[in-house]
């Protein structure tokens, strides 16, 4: 036990000190893997618990996929400049009042779920969940998912399938004059379509239309 | 005393883990250069030791005694780690590979997830060499590398969600003992070619080495590196490669089992034939570097988006509906 127990600390020292990083570094990019790192202890910590295949699908998902994005974005658009404008001058501090109501809401959210879990544990009981210790965890997701949450599941599938059409719709437009290949123009191409033979009379030349 | 005799006996499994593949890093780049050699009809590296054997050897020693370069405009603890990262992902990923019913060193559940996480954390390795780099080729052929890398593991993803269909567990383990009968690559022979590009893609092989294409991108994302620390990415690159052939050798073909279950082959050891089978996909991945022409970058993302993933997306429908309808669902 005293070896998880220092597992634990270990871990959670490392996120919750990188999830400030996130906020205090200065650079931007350094942020993003400060970010990285969270999420990588943090699925650390749900390997812990027991949770394999979240953790897992946490470091596949998150780090794996959501976090490189992250990375392109930051190392493209120039973000660092600008966050440190909004740091350093005064006259565009309007982002703070924004920032200080969403963390009084979480922060009355948290206190709100960590008190309910201590004084009122039957609501949040999962009564439906009967965890087996016969079958992996990855089983038992898998029965609960696919049968009591059918519906939502597949609603947030189809929630992800919208905005990913959305965003090619958004991103997605047809210049003008610009040439395109066709593979299948390319690949059906023969030797006649392409070569003629000419006889090219003196001093007049061909003219060849392209 | 208790805590630390386990402590040393787990050490030395991984020591007994490491070393052989270290080695094994070394002699199948010598492998490799020799393989793409004798296909274009030249000896390749022959000189040092017999055969030539210990020619990674020598440049090893050479990258060691090499100086180290730190350009003086990148940022430098993101520059030293991006080689650490890259080389200690691509040797945690053995932890989990079995080479025999019991001879794995950690053999837990969620196993093919493991060596899938981990190999999608890869990219970090390659997108910080060429971001602290600070300079153009680097950042270039790193973005490339993670565009292609990221859009390959879909579907890698949806190849080895084929696999599990049949197997019904994400234990590596569980899916060698699955193919008893049957090798995977005869039902999913399709997803075998396919897994097989992918993972040239995923390992940065020819034909699709863009990040490190040496007539756009002088080096990519390794052009500001030099001395052990670019041999770092060099070792991780080639271990990576046999973790891929690894993993092929597992999903497909089965493992450490032996291709005829009878009496002079299956009293041979199950890592001799998982060996066996790691250097032959090898050997064809050093076949491919030597007679294939590299792609062009649209070509590699129209191959990845619209021709492999919509192929095996289409496999994992037809793989999972023949099992539902002949009722041969592995529940357990």
């Amino acid at each position: 036990m005293i070896a998880h127990a220092i597992f634990f600390y270990i871990f959670s020292i490392i996120a919750v000190i990188s999830a400030i990083m996130v906020t205090v570094s200065k650079n931007t990019v350094h942020s993003v893997f400060f970010l990285i790192l969270d999420f990588i202890s943090i699925s650390c910590l749900f390997i812990m618990i027991g949770a394999e295949f979240l953790g897992m699908i946490m470091l596949i998902v998150y780090v794996g996929a959501v976090a490189v994005l992250f990375l392109f974005v930051v190392m493209m658009l120039n973000v660092a400049q600008q966050k440190n404008r909004w740091f350093i001058s005064e006259d565009n501090s309007g982002h703070i009042p924004f920032g200080l109501i969403i963390s009084t809401v979480i922060f009355f959210e948290l206190i709100i779920v960590i008190g309910g879990w201590k004084y009122k544990p039957d609501l949040l009981n999962p009564s439906n969940l009967n965890v087996l210790n016969k079958i992996s965890n990855t089983h038992s997701l898998g029965q609960v998912l696919y049968t009591e949450y059918i519906h939502i599941f597949q609603i947030s599938g189809m929630i992800l399938l919208i905005s990913m059409i959305g965003a090619i719709v958004l991103t997605f437009r047809q210049r003008e004059g610009v040439k395109k290949q066709s593979y299948l123009k390319q690949i059906s191409r023969e030797r006649s379509d392409g070569v003629t033979t000419v006889n090219v009379e003196i001093k007049k030349g061909v003219k060849i239309d392209d | 005393m208790d805590y630390l005799s386990t402590i040393f006996q787990e050490v030395y499994k991984i020591l007994f883990l490491l070393i052989p593949v270290l080695v094994s890093v070394a002699m199948i780049v010598w492998l490799d250069r020799r393989v793409w050699a004798f296909v274009q009809k030249r000896q390749g590296p022959n000189v040092v030791g017999p055969f030539g054997l210990l020619q990674s050897l020598a440049d090893a020693l050479k990258y060691i005694f090499k100086e180290i370069i730190i350009p003086a405009s990148s940022n430098k603890v993101i520059f030293i780690l991006a080689p650490i990262i890259t080389m200690t992902l691509a040797l945690i990923s053995w932890a989990v590979i079995p080479f025999g019913v019991d001879q794995v060193l950690a053999n837990i559940n969620v196993g093919i997830l493991y060596i899938f996480a981990v190999s999608s954390l890869g990219v970090y390795g390659i997108i910080m060499g060429g971001w602290a780099s600070n300079s153009k080729y680097p950042f270039l052929g790193a973005i490339r590398s993670a565009a292609q890398m990221v859009s390959y593991e879909v579907s890698i993803g949806i190849i080895i969600i084929n696999v599990l269909l049949c197997v019904g567990s994400l234990n590596l383990n569980d899916i060698v003992i699955a193919q008893k009968n049957m090798w995977f690559i005869i039902p999913l022979f399709p997803m075998f070619v396919i897994f097989f590009i992918s993972a040239l893609a995923e390992t940065n092989r020819p034909p699709f080495d863009l990040p490190e294409a040496e007539a756009e991108l002088v080096a990519g994302y390794q052009t500001e590196y030099s001395g052990m620390m670019y041999a770092m990415f060099w070792l991780g690159e080639y271990a990576n490669i046999l973790l891929m052939c690894a993993l092929g050798s597992i999903l497909f073909l089965g493992g450490w089992l032996s291709p005829i279950d009878l009496y002079p082959f299956n009293i041979l050891p199950g890592a001799l034939w998982l060996v066996l089978k790691i250097l032959l996909l090898f050997f064809l991945f050093a076949l491919v570097k030597a007679i294939v022409p590299r792609y062009r970058y649209d070509q590699l993302m129209r191959l990845g988006w619209k021709i492999f993933l919509p192929f095996s997306l289409i496999y994992v429908v037809l793989t999972a509906s023949y099992l539902f309808y002949f009722n041969l669902l592995p529940i357990n």
